[in-house]
């Protein structure tokens, strides 16, 4: 089922056009890698679905997308609505610096100005584990987030996430600053996430996309080109551009 | 003739080092100084009574008391305003003409000479607003005088917060002012202290905006209220230094040296809570 739907979406900064005219339809509970080189304007895309380009100044976005049947990039999308149902994980790990604890319940404090304590024990314990990181974290929670591996933090980053409860993640190129071991568990995390959330992946890691998307899309310059089954972009590309890529041509 | 690289280079670190000496010396004599010929003055009497014999004998204690007064109504005044005006400039202004000459208007007053603020404070707080020569004029002369500090320092502090902080929290659904509120300010608020600190600092050794505000020449009485005047330890040592003849000069550098000691306390505690914070924080 769609979750997703862009259509005939264009966006600039200032006069440089970094997408243009994506069209996509992107299916729930699935993962779908977005690829390309660098500058393709993945990332931009990606920052489309939360509304993050806002943050820039002079950017200016025409077309439509739209999350459960409401165009998101209509003046009348309450951005913090928004944001709570699609959240977002970033390339560097970037928990506040504040307790495990307090890292992961800050959303529901901003949200609900919940201060009731087994309420939020539980949802620390349920994001905790639906990460993989509860029994390591569990005697520790008091403790900095900042004294976390990469691989804790960024994992902390996507509990964080969770704890908001959010329907669709967003991943901004997640294991960029990680060893290989810890990709891999990252990417074992995110397939067991899938059953329950829509992830959008943004890499520039290929053999990544290969193993972890179900659908992925490949960019070129702020188009996308072609967009389609994993299996079928990495062994039958249609297009030219994209075998080229994907056969190590450029990028 | 050339010379050598070893040898130039020998000479341009001697030159370096020296104008680096010549900094530091003035700052030890100063200090020195000042102890040697005000220590034998400080005892009990002289920080808790009040001056005696036309000034010449007995303590400073009102314009201590003075001076902490003016120092803690010039920082309830200047804090909020400069901190909220901070938040404004870092966060939410957008780069325009309005915000550049905000900008200009704060680097400007921050370069008004203190006489001038005396004399602006006299005529805004006492004459206009009635005030009289008071605590009130005299705290608020001050205030307006390390609002550039405070303000200046507190940007400083709340850009030096990470932008993927802000980042993190927006995608999280938090409003502009929540993440400011949760995120931005608490990691900021060692900065801004020091700033404070700092402005404390100048508050209390300041002796021109005072002048035509507050200071009193003697008045042996505390100060009951906001609209009375009061010593202060500047403008007493002022005093005591060039307008009463035969001051001893025991008594004239013991004033100087308990004001320098608060003076250089608070920057003491200004630096200690950077330092403090500085190690605490890791991105």
């Amino acid at each position: 089922m769609a979750k997703i739907e862009v259509r005939n979406l264009d966006l600039w900064y200032g006069d440089f056009q970094a997408l243009k005219e994506v069209n996509a339809v992107f299916a729930e509970r699935r993962i779908t890698a977005i690829i390309g080189p660098s500058g393709c304007g993945k990332s931009t895309m990606l920052r489309v679905f939360n509304r993050m380009n806002d943050l820039i100044e002079g950017v200016r976005t025409s077309g439509e997308v739209f999350i459960e049947q409401k165009n998101i990039l209509s003046f009348e999308t309450d951005l913090v609505d928004l944001r709570k149902k699609v959240g977002m994980v970033f390339q560097r790990p970037n928990p506040f610096p504040l307790s495990i604890y307090e890292n992961i319940v800050f959303g529901q404090k901003i949200h609900e100005g919940s201060f009731n304590r087994a309420k939020l024990d539980e949802i620390v314990e349920a994001s905790l584990k639906s990460v993989l990181l509860w029994d390591e974290l569990k005697d520790k929670l008091r403790k900095s987030a900042l004294s976390l591996s990469l691989e804790q933090k960024q994992r902390l980053c996507i509990a964080r996430l969770i704890a908001v409860k959010p329907e669709i993640l967003l991943m901004d190129e997640p294991c960029s600053t990680l060893d290989p071991q810890s990709s891999a568990r990252i990417e074992e995390l995110m397939r067991e996430l899938k059953n329950n959330y829509t992830i959008i992946i943004v890499t520039h890691n290929m053999q990544q996309a290969a193993r972890v998307s179900d659908d992925t899309g490949f960019m070129l310059l702020g188009e996308l080109i072609e967009f389609g089954r994993t299996e079928d972009i990495f062994t039958k590309p249609k297009d030219k551009r994209t075998e080229d890529y994907i056969t190590g041509r450029y990028g | 003739m050339r010379l050598n690289p070893y040898k130039t280079q020998k000479i341009a670190f001697f030159f370096l080092f020296l104008a680096t000496l010549l900094i530091v010396v003035p700052v030890g004599l100063i200090v020195v100084i000042i102890i040697q010929k005000g220590l034998p003055a400080i005892n009990w009497q002289f920080l808790s009574d009040i001056p005696r014999q036309g000034m010449r004998a007995g303590g400073i204690f009102p314009a201590i008391v003075g001076t902490i007064y003016l120092v803690l109504g010039a920082i309830i005044f200047a804090l909020p305003i400069g901190v909220l005006a901070a938040i404004y400039l870092s966060e939410y202004s957008k780069e325009n003409i309005l915000t550049r000459v905000i900008r200009l208007a704060i680097v400007n007053l921050a370069g008004v000479p203190s006489v001038v603020y005396g004399l602006f404070g006299l005529a805004l707080f006492v004459v206009f607003f009635k005030f009289g020569a008071s605590i009130l004029s005299g705290s608020l002369t001050l205030g307006i005088m390390i609002l550039p500090i405070i303000i200046t320092t507190s940007r400083e502090a709340l850009e030096s917060v990470p932008q993927s902080f802000r980042e993190v929290s927006l995608s999280l659904g938090a409003s502009k002012w929540q993440t400011i509120r949760h995120i931005v300010l608490p990691n900021a608020i060692p900065g801004i202290l020091t700033g404070t600190i700092l402005g404390l600092g100048r508050a209390a050794g300041e002796t021109a905006p005072i002048l035509f505000t507050v200071a009193a020449f003697y008045l042996p009485l505390l100060p009951k209220s906001i609209f009375d005047q009061a010593m202060a330890l500047p403008y007493h040592l002022y005093v005591i230094s060039t307008q009463v003849p035969n001051v001893d000069e025991k008594i004239r550098y013991g004033t100087a040296l308990v004001l320098l000691t608060l003076v250089l306390f608070m920057n003491l505690v200004a630096i200690i809570i950077r330092y403090k914070f500085r190690k605490r924080k890791k991105w």
